[in-house]
């Protein structure tokens, strides 16, 4: 595919996301969806270390938790608005993230340790969000007060009780925003002189440094990039969830949610992540209504699911979805053309 | 005592004593989960992030089988042992080794998938109830004076020597042992010479998983089992194992004990929740200054 097709095509990928409210009218399909986006914001910014940068994290809960905490601690202790929140939000994030891969690329861990040692920071951090009572209120968690009042609904970030579109579709927006965003980052980064550095690293460190690419600092700024994305899911799950709690904020299932994505969609593609997000969840509602029907609604079928589908990506499928469309593409199109 | 500015509380040698002869006991145990994991490092190289969850499955067949044929958890063990080296070498040859083409990342991501799989299914089939296997010997033991210890927990030390001179007779007097550290050294090297090599990865996986099975009927007595339950321990095996060097078994077997002495004590000091930072702080200070650690050789 051309350049020019692609960007055509994701400007009307674009455009159904923006439109889908004023087509589907179920709130469970647009409550479906939504999911699905923060599930693909998470996958994007894991994918910027993992799959453009070969530094594959398990411990990607680190920067979603730092930025939960801090936009549910400022506005619980010192009533900061929301908006202002957000940026030391990204910011706690982003030093997190700076100071992890600092320790980690300085002193050389790759490979399998680099995700040991970010599951480790991820454990460390939930033991001190449950230990630290008088800073982060422990294992209660941080609850904060529900707007009641519709005027306030944009200053409090909060569209519990705004008017009849935002109470509905102001989340999906949200969400939706920050996915644009993210992808944009991502598209840029795809062609910018860094992430061609990124991705030479990614290919051969050595070889990559030879040439003169201080694989150090690119690596940095990966992390960072990617903690900065990750910051956006903590804001927006506080903002809709209004609570936040050391488990939900740094237990693994945030870390191993965030990698699934991209691994099936297609690891160092733009497209990945998001069409892996939609392709597991698709599967995941399905299974459960399937199960659902036949016998008993239990928990852990999405998740057996996930797993198995993992492993036969791993397996049988090295670019993922992405791939296996482009293969497709190929075969229609009678040969040539790009990458996805 | 002060300690960086921030004022510890002081106590009495005999409480101190106490603590860490406890942490002696709670560091076999760790030492016993990390002792297959240490071999599955050494021979194929591959961070098993499956262990937590293959130990957790281990610990639900002592319970059933104690559960609906009266089985004693330690009887359990004739059991348990040589199922898990058939699940573990079969999940090898038949799932691990067929999809990660022999890459690191790849490997770690599939053991994670499996381990993902397996939990949920445990959850799916058993529920999240927790669930203890009773005894009716659980609470007896000896008082040392300055603690009183338990005869499971002396099980559990006793065990975890016994499977470490066991593995390290196995690896030096047979002959798969000696097939073993071969392809372990080098591996074109032991094809060369007219090993199976996929044969050999899948019996080491097979053999760390018959030692989490165990791990798991002499912690059965002790611990509740639930989904999760492997999580926690996976996480201080690898601690366990960065500390003692991947592919050590004393390694493994000390490096569990300064776990278990440092997280006693930790509790002790710095409390019942902050405490366990202790193992995250060891883990992240051993990786990023010597990864190799204390036994390990140089990769």
């Amino acid at each position: 595919m051309s350049e020019r097709a692609r960007l055509m095509g994701w400007a009307l990928l674009a455009t159904v996301l923006v439109l889908l409210p004023f087509g589907v009218t179920s709130g469970r399909w647009i409550d479906f969806v939504e999911l699905t986006l923060f599930v693909a914001v998470m996958g994007q910014a894991w994918n910027i270390l993992g799959g453009y940068g070969g530094q594959y994290s398990f411990g990607h809960a680190l920067f979603f938790g730092t930025a939960a905490y801090i936009q549910a601690l400022l506005q619980f202790r010192y009533g900061i608005s929301p908006w202002v929140a957000m940026w030391f939000a990204a910011a706690g994030s982003i030093a997190v993230g700076a100071f992890v891969g600092y320790l980690s690329f300085r002193y050389g861990l790759r490979g399998s340790y680099f995700a040991l040692i970010t599951l480790a920071f991820a454990e460390a951090f939930h033991v001190l969000a449950r230990s630290l009572i008088s800073v982060t209120e422990g294992g209660r968690g941080v609850q904060l007060a529900l707007n009641q009042d519709p005027e306030r609904a944009i200053a409090t970030f909060q569209f519990t009780f705004a008017g009849e579109f935002l109470q509905a579709y102001g989340y999906y927006y949200t969400i939706l925003i920050i996915l644009l965003l993210a992808y944009a980052a991502t598209w840029w980064m795809e062609r910018s002189r860094f992430g061609a550095s990124l991705m030479a690293v990614r290919e051969n460190e050595d070889a990559a440094e030879a040439l003169g690419i201080n694989a150090f600092r690119v690596k940095i700024g990966a992390i960072c990039l990617s903690a900065a994305i990750m910051s956006m899911t903590g804001v927006y799950y506080v903002q809709k969830f209004l609570f936040v709690d050391p488990g939900i904020a740094y237990g693994p299932s945030k870390s191993v949610e965030a990698l699934f994505a991209p691994i099936i969609g297609g690891l160092g593609t733009v497209l990945g992540p998001l069409l892996g997000a939609f392709f597991i969840h698709g599967v995941g509602e399905f299974a459960k209504e399937a199960i659902g029907a036949v016998w008993e609604e239990r928990p852990g079928v999405d998740l057996i699911l996930f797993g198995v589908i993992l492993i036969l990506v791993l397996g049988f499928l090295p670019r993922g979805l992405v791939g296996l469309l482009d293969t497709a593409w190929r075969r229609l199109t009678g040969g040539r053309g790009g990458h996805a | 005592m002060e300690l960086l500015g921030f004022q510890l509380p002081t106590y009495g040698w005999s409480t101190i004593l106490g603590s860490a002869i406890s942490g002696v006991f709670l560091g076999a145990i760790y030492a016993l989960v990390a002792l297959g994991l240490t071999l599955i490092y050494g021979v194929l190289h591959i961070i098993n992030f499956a262990h937590g969850a293959l130990l957790m499955l281990a610990m639900y067949a002592v319970y059933f089988l104690w559960h609906l044929g009266g089985v004693d958890p330690y009887l359990a063990m004739l059991i348990v042992v040589p199922g898990g080296f058939v699940f573990g070498y079969c999940l090898q040859r038949g799932v691990i080794g067929k999809t990660s083409h022999g890459r690191d990342e790849i490997i770690l991501l599939v053991t994670l998938g499996v381990a993902i799989v397996i939990e949920n299914a445990a959850l799916f089939l058993f529920s999240a109830d927790e669930r203890n296997v009773q005894v009716p010997y659980d609470l007896d033991g000896i008082d040392l004076g300055v603690t009183y210890v338990v005869w499971t927990d002396l099980a559990a030390l006793a065990g975890s020597l016994l499977i470490t001179l066991a593995l390290w007779l196995f690896m030096v007097r047979t002959d798969t042992g000696k097939a073993i550290r071969a392809v372990a050294k080098e591996r074109q090297g032991a094809r060369l010479v007219g090993i199976n090599v996929d044969h050999i990865f899948a019996i080491s996986f097979g053999i760390g998983t018959a030692c989490v099975a165990a791990a798991a009927s002499l912690l059965a007595p002790t611990y509740a089992v639930y989904p999760q339950f492997g999580y926690l321990f996976v996480l201080i095996a690898f601690t366990v194992v960065v500390l003692g060097g991947m592919g050590s078994f004393v390694g493994a077997l000390v490096g569990g004990f300064v776990i278990g002495i440092t997280e006693q004590l930790g509790r002790l000091y710095l409390g019942e929740s902050l405490g366990l930072i202790t193992i995250s702080a060891i883990f992240i200070l051993i990786l990023l200054f010597r990864p190799t650690g204390l036994f390990g050789q140089k990769a």
